[in-house]
C-alpha cells in the first residue's frame, strides 16, 4: 500500500483512500485531496519537511506524516 | 430598512480588497466577542442602511478550526439578509466548495468570481451563465484590485436581500445520500425553519457536536449514518465532502474551459527561486535580514528615537532650528501659570512620559506593519511557514513564529504585534507568551551591567543570555502545549500556498494603520495607566517626616522603596534578596533599562552611563556572581515592561489569557533563577540546604514536565457561548 509520503517529487498520483479520521482527514478533505484525484507532488520543503503539492489547479502545503493518511495508486 | 449582508470566501481570495472597495473608509475593526478573530464591519459606499460584515477567511463551514465556527455561528445565529460569497475565479475548485456549504444555509447568496482579469490574460474562461444556473444563485464577474463589477454585485447583492427570497440547493449528491438526508429532515421537528434544513440535516449527519449542542433536541440519525457509512464504506464526514468535490468537478467540466497553454505562471517562476531546495533558506535569511535592518535597526530605530529623544525628550530639529521638545514645552508652560510641583510632576514624569512611551514606538510599529502588510499580501508570508515549519513545530509552534520572534529581538511590543499573521490561535497565543524570553534591546543595558560589574566583561554572558532565551522558548513551548490550557484546538498544517501577486499601496497602508491603531488605543491605555501608577510610587514617600512628592534621587525614601523591602526577602532564595535589587527589577517593568538608571539613583548617582560602569564596583561588593546572574536571567525571563505587557493584553483580548501569560513568564523566571543561584553556589561553594533540595526538585519536575507523554488532543476546546448570541 502506497502512501503520499512516499511520492517522489514531480510524479503525479491518484488518490485511492484516505485513512484516520478527525480534523486533519476532515481539513485535508475541505482542501480538495478527496478519492480519484490527482495530486502532483512538486518539491520538498528545504528542510525536509513538508511537501507542496499542486491539487485542483492550487498549491497546498502538507506535512509528511500527514501525507500518510492519504492512499495512492 | 437596514440591510445585513456578509462577505463570506477562502482566504486569499480577494476578500479584504473587495470589503475594502465596498466600504471606503466606513470600517470599524474590532474581535469576535470572546476570541482572538479579527471582526470587520461597515457602511455600503453610497447607501448607508447596507452593513457589510467580513467574515473570517475559511474554506468549510467545519467544527474544527476557530474560525470557520465563528463563521457559521455569526450566519445561523444572526442570519444575515444576505450572503455575498467572493470566489477566486483562478481557484474555482477549491473554492466552490466552500459555496457549495453558503448555500444550504437558506440564506440568499449572490456569487462575485474574483479575478477576472488574470483570468482572461490567461485565456481561461467561467461561462456566467452555465455556472449560474448550475449553482442556483446570481453570479457577477468581478476584479476587486481593478473595481471593475464592485458596484453591479454591490446591488444585485442589496436588491436579492431586500427580496428576502433564498434560493433552494440546486447540487444533488448521490440518491442514497440525498435519501439519508431527506430521511434526517423529516425528523428535524419546528424547532428548524424549512430553509435551514438541508443544512441541519447535513451537519447531523456529519455527526458534527457543535450542532447537536445548539439544538434544543437534536433528533437520533444512527440508523440514517450507519446505512450510509455501510454503503459508502467511510464515515459519514467524508462522503458528504467527497460528495460535494464529485458534484464541483461535474460543473467545472461544463461551465469553464480552460486555456490549452500548460505553460509555467509568473508565480510558479518566482516560486521555483523562492522556495528552491538550496536558495529558500539564504533569500529567506535575506529577507528576514532586510525586514530586520529597516524596521528594527536602521529607519525604524531613528524615527522612534526622535519621538522619544527628540519630541518627547529635550528637543529636535526641525530643517536646522531646534525645536524644544513636548515635555520642555509643558514644563515651562505649567511654570509660567505656576503649578504645583507634585501636578507638574505628575504631568511632565507621569503623563507625558506614559504617552510619549506609547507614541515612542509608534514609528517602528508603522513601518514593521507595512513590512508584515506587504509580505503576507504578497504570498510570501505562507512560505515562511512552508519554510520554517519544520523547526518550530516540535515545541508547539508555527513556523510563522520565527518573525515575532526575530523582531521581539529588537523589541518586544512589535515583536507580540507581529504574531498577528499567525492564522491558529493556538500557535499564536503560544507565540505571544514567548517572544519575549529573547532578550531585546532594552535588556542589553542589564547585561551589560552584569557582565561588566561582576564577570570583567567575560565574552560568554551576552551570548549565553540569548541562549536562555531562546532556551526558555523551546522549554515552554513543549512544556505549555501538554498543558490544559492549550490542549484542545488542533493545529492541521494544511495550507494553500497561493499565488504570488503584487499588493496594493492602498491596502498595506490600510493594514498599516489598522495594527498601529489599535495598539494606540487598547495597548496605550494600559502602557499610560501603568506609568502613572509606578511615577506615583517612586516618587512620593516619607521624606524629613512628612508624606509627599520626593526629589528623583530620595528614590530610598518612596513607597516603590517599602514595596522593595517587603518583596526583598521573596528574592533571598534567588541570592539577590536585598531591597535595591527588588526595586530595580520593579522600575524594569516600566523599562527594561529602567533596571541600570535605578541602581544608579540607588547607589548615589544621579546619572550613570548606559552599562552603569559607575557602579560596577558597588554592585560587586553587594552580591555574588552567581546572585548576579540569577538576578540577570529572572530579568531576562520574568513579566516584560508595561509596554509589552500592554501588547500582550491586546492580543491576547481576554483578561485569562494575559494573566496567565505574565504569571506563566515570571514564575518561570523565578524558577530558573532559583535553580541557577542554588545549583550554582552549590559547585562554586560548596553549599548544601534546603535551597538546594528544593532545586533538585525543581528541576527533576522540569524536566518530567518536558518529557512527559502527550496525546494531541482532536477537538476544538475555545468556549463558542460568546459568539452565538454576539451582536
Amino acid at each position: 500500500m502506497k502512501t503520499l509520503r512516499e511520492v517522489d517529487c514531480g510524479q503525479t498520483v491518484k488518490v485511492k483512500k484516505l485513512t484516520g479520521e478527525g480534523p486533519v482527514k476532515r481539513r485535508i478533505m475541505d482542501m480538495g485531496i478527496t478519492k480519484g484525484v490527482d495530486v502532483f507532488v512538486r518539491k520538498v520543503a528545504p528542510l525536509g519537511d513538508p511537501v507542496e503539492v499542486t491539487v485542483r489547479g492550487y498549491e497546498l502545503s502538507l506535512r509528511k506524516a500527514d501525507a500518510e493518511m492519504i492512499e495512492v495508486e | 430598512m437596514s440591510i445585513k449582508i456578509a462577505l463570506a470566501g477562502n482566504p486569499n481570495s480577494g476578500k479584504t480588497t473587495l470589503f475594502n472597495a465596498l466600504t471606503g473608509s466606513n470600517q470599524f475593526v474590532g474581535n469576535w466577542p470572546g476570541v482572538t478573530v479579527e471582526k470587520k464591519e461597515g457602511k455600503l459606499k453610497g447607501n448607508k442602511d447596507v452593513t457589510i460584515t467580513d467574515l473570517p477567511g475559511i474554506y468549510s463551514l467545519s467544527p474544527y478550526t476557530l474560525e470557520e465556527v465563528v463563521a457559521r455561528n455569526y450566519l445561523i445565529s444572526e442570519r444575515p439578509d444576505a450572503i455575498l460569497n467572493i470566489v477566486d475565479g483562478t481557484n474555482i475548485e477549491r473554492n466552490l466548495y466552500l459555496s457549495t456549504q453558503l448555500m444550504e444555509l437558506g440564506i440568499p447568496v449572490i456569487m462575485a468570481v474574483n479575478m477576472i482579469d488574470v483570468l482572461e490574460k490567461t485565456g481561461d474562461k467561467i461561462h456566467i451563465d452555465k455556472l449560474s444556473k448550475k449553482l442556483g444563485c446570481d453570479v457577477v464577474e468581478i476584479s476587486a484590485l481593478k473595481g471593475t463589477g464592485i458596484q453591479k454585485a454591490a446591488e444585485k447583492a442589496v436588491a436579492l436581500a431586500r427580496k428576502k427570497e433564498a434560493g433552494v440547493p440546486v447540487h444533488e449528491f448521490a440518491a442514497e445520500v440525498e435519501s439519508a438526508i431527506r430521511s434526517v429532515e423529516d425528523k428535524l421537528g419546528m424547532e428548524v425553519p424549512e430553509e435551514q434544513k438541508r443544512f441541519f440535516a447535513i451537519k447531523l449527519l456529519e455527526k458534527d457536536e457543535k450542532i447537536q449542542k445548539q439544538m434544543k433536541q437534536a433528533p437520533d440519525v444512527a440508523v440514517e449514518i450507519n446505512d450510509l457509512e455501510k454503503e459508502f464504506d467511510d464515515d459519514t464526514e467524508s462522503i458528504i465532502t467527497n460528495e460535494r468535490y464529485v458534484y464541483i468537478s461535474s460543473i467545472i467540466d461544463e461551465c469553464c474551459t480552460k486555456s490549452r497553454k500548460e505553460k509555467l505562471t509568473t508565480s510558479d517562476k518566482i516560486d521555483r527561486i523562492v522556495t528552491n531546495r538550496w536558495l529558500a533558506l539564504p533569500i529567506f535569511a535575506a529577507v528576514m535580514f532586510l525586514v530586520y535592518y529597516v524596521s528594527v535597526t536602521t529607519v525604524g530605530t531613528w524615527a522612534t528615537d526622535w519621538a522619544n529623544e527628540g519630541l518627547f525628550g529635550d528637543s529636535w530639529s526641525f530643517f536646522g532650528t531646534e525645536v524644544p521638545g513636548i515635555p520642555v514645552l509643558i514644563e515651562s508652560a505649567l511654570n509660567a501659570i505656576g503649578c504645583a510641583d507634585w501636578l507638574q510632576s505628575l504631568i511632565i514624569d507621569g503623563i507625558v512620559a506614559g504617552v510619549g512611551a506609547v507614541l515612542g514606538f509608534v514609528p517602528q510599529m508603522l513601518i514593521l506593519f507595512a513590512f508584515l502588510a506587504f509580505l503576507e499580501a504578497c504570498g510570501y508570508m505562507a512560505r515562511v511557514a512552508f519554510i520554517m515549519d519544520r523547526i518550530f513545530r516540535k515545541f508547539g509552534l508555527s513556523g510563522k513564529s520565527f518573525i515575532p520572534m526575530l523582531i521581539g529581538s529588537g523589541c518586544g511590543v512589535p515583536g507580540i504585534m507581529a504574531s498577528r499573521t499567525i492564522e491558529n490561535d493556538r500557535d499564536r497565543k503560544m507565540t505571544i507568551m514567548t517572544t519575549t524570553f529573547i532578550p531585546c534591546s532594552a535588556k542589553l543595558p542589564i547585561i551589560a551591567l552584569i557582565s561588566g560589574a561582576l564577570f570583567g566583561g567575560a565574552w560568554w554572558v551576552a551570548p549565553s543570555a540569548y541562549f536562555v532565551g531562546i532556551a526558555a522558548i523551546v522549554c515552554s513551548g513543549i512544556i505549555l502545549k501538554k498543558t490544559k490550557m492549550f490542549a484542545g484546538d488542533t493545529a492541521p498544517f494544511v495550507m494553500e500556498l497561493p499565488a504570488y501577486h503584487m499588493p496594493t499601496v492602498g491596502n498595506i497602508l490600510r493594514s498599516m494603520w489598522e495594527r498601529g491603531w489599535s495598539f494606540i488605543k487598547k495597548a496605550g491605555t494600559i502602557i499610560l495607566l501603568s506609568t502613572i501608577v509606578v511615577w506615583f510610587l517612586m516618587r512620593f514617600g516619607w521624606a524629613d517626616g512628612s508624606f509627599g512628592l520626593l526629589e528623583a534621587e530620595q528614590l530610598d525614601s518612596s513607597i516603590l522603596a517599602s514595596i522593595g523591602n517587603v518583596l526583598a526577602p521573596l528574592f533571598t532564595p534567588l541570592g539577590w534578596g536585598n531591597w535595591k535589587s527588588a526595586v530595580a527589577a520593579v522600575t524594569g517593568l516600566i523599562a527594561k533599562e529602567n533596571v541600570v538608571g535605578t541602581f544608579g539613583i540607588l547607589y548615589g548617582f544621579t546619572e550613570v552611563a548606559e552599562d552603569g560602569a559607575e557602579i560596577w564596583g558597588s554592585l560587586a561588593g553587594s552580591m555574588t556572581a552567581i546572585a548576579a546572574y540569577s538576578f540577570l536571567v529572572f530579568n531576562l525571563l520574568c513579566a516584560p515592561c508595561v509596554a509589552a505587557m500592554g501588547a500582550i493584553r491586546r492580543e491576547m483580548n481576554n483578561a485569562k489569557w494575559f494573566w496567565f501569560a505574565v504569571g506563566y513568564q515570571t514564575i518561570l523566571a523565578y524558577v530558573v533563577s532559583l535553580c541557577v543561584f542554588q545549583i550554582g553556589t552549590l559547585v562554586t561553594a560548596g553549599t548544601f540546604g534546603a535551597g538546594t533540595v528544593i532545586a533538585f526538585v525543581l528541576v527533576l519536575g522540569f524536566i518530567y514536565l518536558l518529557f512527559r507523554p502527550y496525546k494531541e488532543s482532536k477537538t476544538l476546546h475555545v468556549n463558542i457561548k460568546g459568539i452565538a448570541g454576539a451582536k
